[in-house]
C-alpha cells in the first residue's frame, strides 16, 4: 500500500514534467509552466518523504564528540612550538619594525585605486543649475508664463537648459495672490526632500503644504518650507524668483542653501 | 555500480574511511533543525534562476525609447536595464516565471534565515563551542539582505530607483566620510549611469561569491563540530544522536529541497510580485505612492519613518537625521547580535562547552530578550507601511507614527516581562502538560462527578 502511494507520487511527478513541456511549447504561460513545475516538485517531495518515513529503516546512530579540543599534550606542544617560532622571527628587532612599515606601505598602495571609483565631492552638492536669470521651464522645455497656472495648482519645473537635472528639480506652485504679491502668487521649492531625497511630489493646496510620499515629511509653503511634521530635519529650500518683463518666470539666483538631504560638509 | 565507483576513487584518494563515517553521520531528527537547510536550498534555487535571468538582463543605464510588446509604455524613454527586464518578462519563454520564482525565493531565503537564527538564539545553540558559526551566520544574514536589496534595485523601475535614492541619502548621512562614501559607491552625485552596472557586479558576482564562501565555511564548521541536540534519553554533552545521513536523512532532506522548489514555483506561478511595468521606469522627479519595499528592508524603512527629526550640528558640520535610524541603529543591532554569545556567557557565568540545547523556557531572560528584540523589529516593520494603514483606517499618519513610536518602546518592555514570567512559570511546571482526560457523570443528586479516562 505504502509503496503504491510512493509509486503514485512518482507517476504524478512524471505527468507534471510532461505538462511543463506542453506548457512551454504552447506559448509558455507563466501560470501553467509554474504550476506544472510546482506539481512535479511537490510530487517528488511526497515520494522522497514517503520513502524516508515508510520504506527506509528507522535506525538511530550516536556520534561521540572526540575531535575537539585536542589532547592536552598536543595543545602544549603547539603552544611551545609556535612561541619559539615567533621568537625566532622577531629576533632581528629593527627588521621587524621595517617589515611593518613595508607592509603598511604595500597596503596603502594597493588601496589607492579605490580613489578612482568616483570624483571628489568638492562643492557638487552645494549648487544646482539654477542661476540668476534662469528661465523656469516645464519638463518638456516650455517656459512658464505668468497666467499658465491656476491658483492652488503645482507642476514640476527645471531651469531652462538643464531639463531633467535631478539636483535642480523643483515644484512650482501658485497660491492666492495676496499670499505672495510680488510674484503674483508663484513660489518655487526644491523638489528634493530634505530627509532622504525623494521627490516631494504632493501639493496639498488646502493646507498649503508640500508632502513627501516616502516617509511623509510635510513642509509649509507659507513659512519658507518649514517642516510641519515627519522625519525631515530641515526646511525645504525656496528658490527666489521674479516675473520677467516678457511675462515668464525667472530665478533671481541659485537656491540660497544646498538642496536635498543633509550631509557632513553642510553647515 | 556505486560500490565500484567508490572503490575506484578509494584507489586514488583513500576515501573509504571518510565516506563510511560521512554516510553514517548522525543528524538529529527535530524539525527545527531543517530551518537552516531551507536557506541552503533557497540559495541553490537563487543561483540557478539568477543565472538564467543574467543571460537576458542588460545592466546598462543608457536610455532608449521603449519598443516592445507592452504597449502602454510605447515610446517611453527607459534604460536598457529596464527594457531588458521587460523583455525578460514578456518575450522570453519562462522568463516571467523565473523572474517571479527568483524574487519569491529571495523572500523565502531571508525568512528562512531569520527563522533559523531564531532557533539558534532561543535554544542557546550559539554557546561555546559554536560562537564562530554564529558570527558566520550573522554575516550571511547581512550579505543576504544586501543581495536582496541590490537585486531589487537592478531593473531600474520607479520603486527601485526611489529605494536607491534613499540608500544614497543614508550613505550621505554617515559622519565624516559620508559624502565621499556616496560618491565612491555610485561614481558621483546621485543619480549616475554607474549605479546599475556596479549593482549588477555586486549582485551577480561579489555577493553570491561571498555568500557561497561563507555558506561553505558554515557547513564545514557544522560538519566538524557536529550538530547540537535537545536533551533526551541517551543524549549527553559529548555525543549527538539522530538518523544516519544516508539513506534516511538524505531522503528527508531531498524532500525538503523539492518542497522549497514546489512552494517557490507555486508562488511564482500564482502570485504576482514586483510588476515593474506597472511602476514605470525610474525618473528622479517621479514619485510612487505608496511604495512598499521587500519585507526584509521594512524594518529599516520603518526606522527611517519613526526616527527623530534631529540633525546634529558640530563645528560647522552636520550629522543628518537618517544617521540615527538607518546607520546607528543597524550598527548597534548587528554588534549586539555578534557579541551575543559572549554577553550570554557572561550573564550565565559559564565558560563551559555545550552539546545539549536549552529549552527556551529554561533560560527565561534570554527568551524574554529575544521576544523583546523581535517585537521591536516587528514594530519598525509595521511602521514601514504606516501610510497604507492610515489610508485604510482613516487616521492621520502622524498619529500612527506616534503610536508606533510608543509600540517600539513599550511592546519590548511588556513582551519581556510577560515572556519572563511565563517562562519562569513553565520551567517550574516542567513544561506544558496536557490536561488529564476525564468523563463527567451526572449524579443522582443532580451534581457532577469526574471520572478519569484511561
Ligand atoms: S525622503 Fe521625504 S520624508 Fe523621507
Amino acid at each position: 500500500m505504502k509503496e503504491r502511494l510512493v509509486g503514485a507520487a512518482l507517476l504524478v511527478a512524471t505527468a507534471g514534467s510532461a505538462l511543463f513541456i506542453a506548457a512551454y511549447f504552447t506559448g509558455g504561460a507563466r501560470l501553467y509552466e509554474g504550476l506544472a513545475l510546482a506539481l512535479t516538485a511537490a510530487a517528488l517531495c511526497a515520494a522522497a518523504i514517503g520513502w524516508a518515513l515508510w520504506l527506509l529503516p528507522h535506525e538511530q546512530v550516536a556520534d561521540e564528540i572526540v575531535t575537539y579540543p585536542s589532547a592536552p599534550a598536543q595543545r602544549a606542544t603547539q603552544t611551545g612550538e609556535v612561541r619559539s617560532d615567533v621568537r625566532a622571527i622577531a629576533r632581528p628587532r629593527a627588521l621587524v619594525g621595517l617589515l611593518y612599515v613595508a607592509l603598511a606601505a604595500f597596503a596603502a598602495a594597493l588601496a589607492l585605486p579605490i580613489r578612482s571609483l568616483g570624483p571628489a565631492p568638492r562643492d557638487t552638492l552645494f549648487h544646482t543649475r539654477w542661476r540668476k536669470g534662469a528661465r523656469v521651464a516645464r519638463p518638456n522645455g516650455n517656459p512658464v508664463r505668468v497666467d499658465d497656472l491656476e491658483v492652488d495648482s503645482a507642476i514640476t519645473v527645471f531651469p531652462a537648459g538643464a531639463l531633467e537635472d535631478s539636483q535642480s528639480q523643483a515644484m512650482l506652485l501658485r497660491v492666492p495672490e495676496e499670499l505672495a504679491p510680488s510674484t503674483r502668487g508663484y513660489m518655487i521649492y526644491s523638489k528634493l526632500c530634505t530627509h532622504a531625497g525623494c521627490p516631494v511630489a504632493l501639493y496639498r493646496a488646502a493646507a498649503k503644504e508640500l508632502m513627501c510620499p516616502c516617509h511623509q515629511s510635510v513642509f509649509n509653503v507659507l513659512d519658507d518650507g518649514a517642516v510641519v511634521s515627519g522625519p525631515a530635519d530641515h526646511s525645504l529650500p525656496r528658490l527666489p524668483i521674479e516675473i520677467a518683463p516678457d511675462g515668464t518666470l525667472v530665478a533671481t539666483s541659485d537656491f540660497p542653501e544646498p538642496v536635498g538631504p543633509s550631509f557632513w560638509e553642510r553647515r | 555500480m556505486i560500490e565500484r565507483l567508490l572503490l575506484w576513487v578509494d584507489d586514488r584518494l583513500g576515501t573509504a574511511h571518510f565516506v563510511r563515517h560521512a554516510l553514517r553521520k548522525a543528524f538529529p531528527d527535530h524539525w527545527s533543525f531543517m530551518l537552516g537547510e531551507i536557506n541552503l536550498y533557497a540559495f541553490v534555487i537563487l543561483v540557478a534562476t539568477g543565472t538564467f535571468l543574467a543571460f537576458f538582463f542588460d545592466p546598462n543605464a543608457a536610455k532608449i525609447a521603449y519598443d516592445g510588446p507592452y504597449r502602454l509604455l510605447d515610446g517611453t524613454r527607459v534604460s536598457h536595464a529596464y527594457a531588458s527586464a521587460l523583455a525578460l518578462s514578456f518575450e522570453v519563454n519562462g522568463g516571467l516565471l523565473i523572474r517571479q520564482v527568483h524574487h519569491w525565493t529571495a523572500l523565502i531565503f531571508l525568512a528562512g534565515i531569520v527563522a533559523h537564527m531564531g532557533r539558534i538564539f532561543f535554544t542557546g545553540a550559539f554557546r561555546k563551542p559554536r560562537e564562530i558559526n554564529w558570527i558566520v551566520g550573522i554575516a550571511l544574514f547581512g550579505l543576504a539582505m544586501l543581495a536582496g536589496f541590490t537585486g531589487y534595485s537592478l531593473p531600474d523601475d520607479l520603486l527601485s530607483g526611489i529605494g536607491l535614492r534613499i540608500a544614497d541619502s543614508v550613505a550621505l548621512a554617515v559622519p565624516v566620510i559620508g559624502t565621499w562614501l556616496s560618491f565612491f559607491l555610485i561614481g558621483g552625485a546621485f543619480p549616475t549611469d554607474r549605479i546599475i552596472p556596479r549593482l549588477f557586479i555586486a549582485h551577480v558576482y561579489l555577493l553570491p561569491a561571498a555568500i557561497a564562501a561563507l555558506l561553505a565555511l558554515h557547513l564545514v564548521i557544522v560538519w566538524r563540530q557536529k550538530h547540537s541536540q535537545f536533551p533526551g534519553p541517551g543524549r549527553t554533552e559529548h555525543n549527538v544522536v539522530g538518523s544516519p545521513l544516508f539513506p534516511r536523512y538524505a531522503a528527508k532532506s531531498i524532500g525538503l529541497l523539492l518542497a522549497v522548489i514546489a512552494v517557490a514555483c507555486a508562488l511564482g506561478a500564482l502570485v504576482q510580485i514586483n510588476p515593474i511595468w506597472l511602476w514605470g521606469p525610474y525618473e528622479p522627479w517621479n514619485a510612487a505612492n505608496p511604495a512598499q519595499p521587500d519585507w526584509y528592508v521594512g524594518w529599516l524603512e520603518g526606522a527611517l519613518r519613526l526616527g527623530p527629526a534631529w540633525a546634529l550640528h558640530l563645528w560647522g558640520h552636520t550629522v543628518a537625521s537618517p544617521f540615527w535610524p538607518a546607520v546607528l541603529l543597524p550598527l548597534v543591532l548587528f554588534l549586539v547580535l555578534i557579541a551575543w554569545p559572549w554577553i550570554d556567557a557572561a550573564i550565565r557565568k559559564d565558560p563551559a562547552s555545550h552539546q545539549l540545547l536549552d529549552l527556551p523556557r529554561n533560560v527565561p531572560w534570554r527568551t524574554a530578550f529575544g521576544v523583546a528584540l523581535f517585537l521591536f523589529v516587528l514594530g519598525l516593520t509595521l511602521a514601514a507601511s504606516g501610510d497604507v494603514q492610515a489610508r485604510y483606517l482613516h487616521v492621520p499618519i502622524t498619529s500612527l507614527t506616534t503610536l508606533y513610536r510608543i509600540f517600539c518602546i513599550a511592546a519590548p518592555l511588556v513582551g519581556f516581562a510577560i515572556t519572563y514570567a511565563l517562562a519562569v512559570e513553565l520551567r517550574a511546571m516542567g513544561g506544558v502538560r496536557k490536561a488529564p482526560r476525564v468523563r463527567l457523570r451526572r449524579t443522582a443528586e443532580g451534581g457532577f462527578e469526574e471520572e478519569p479516562l484511561p
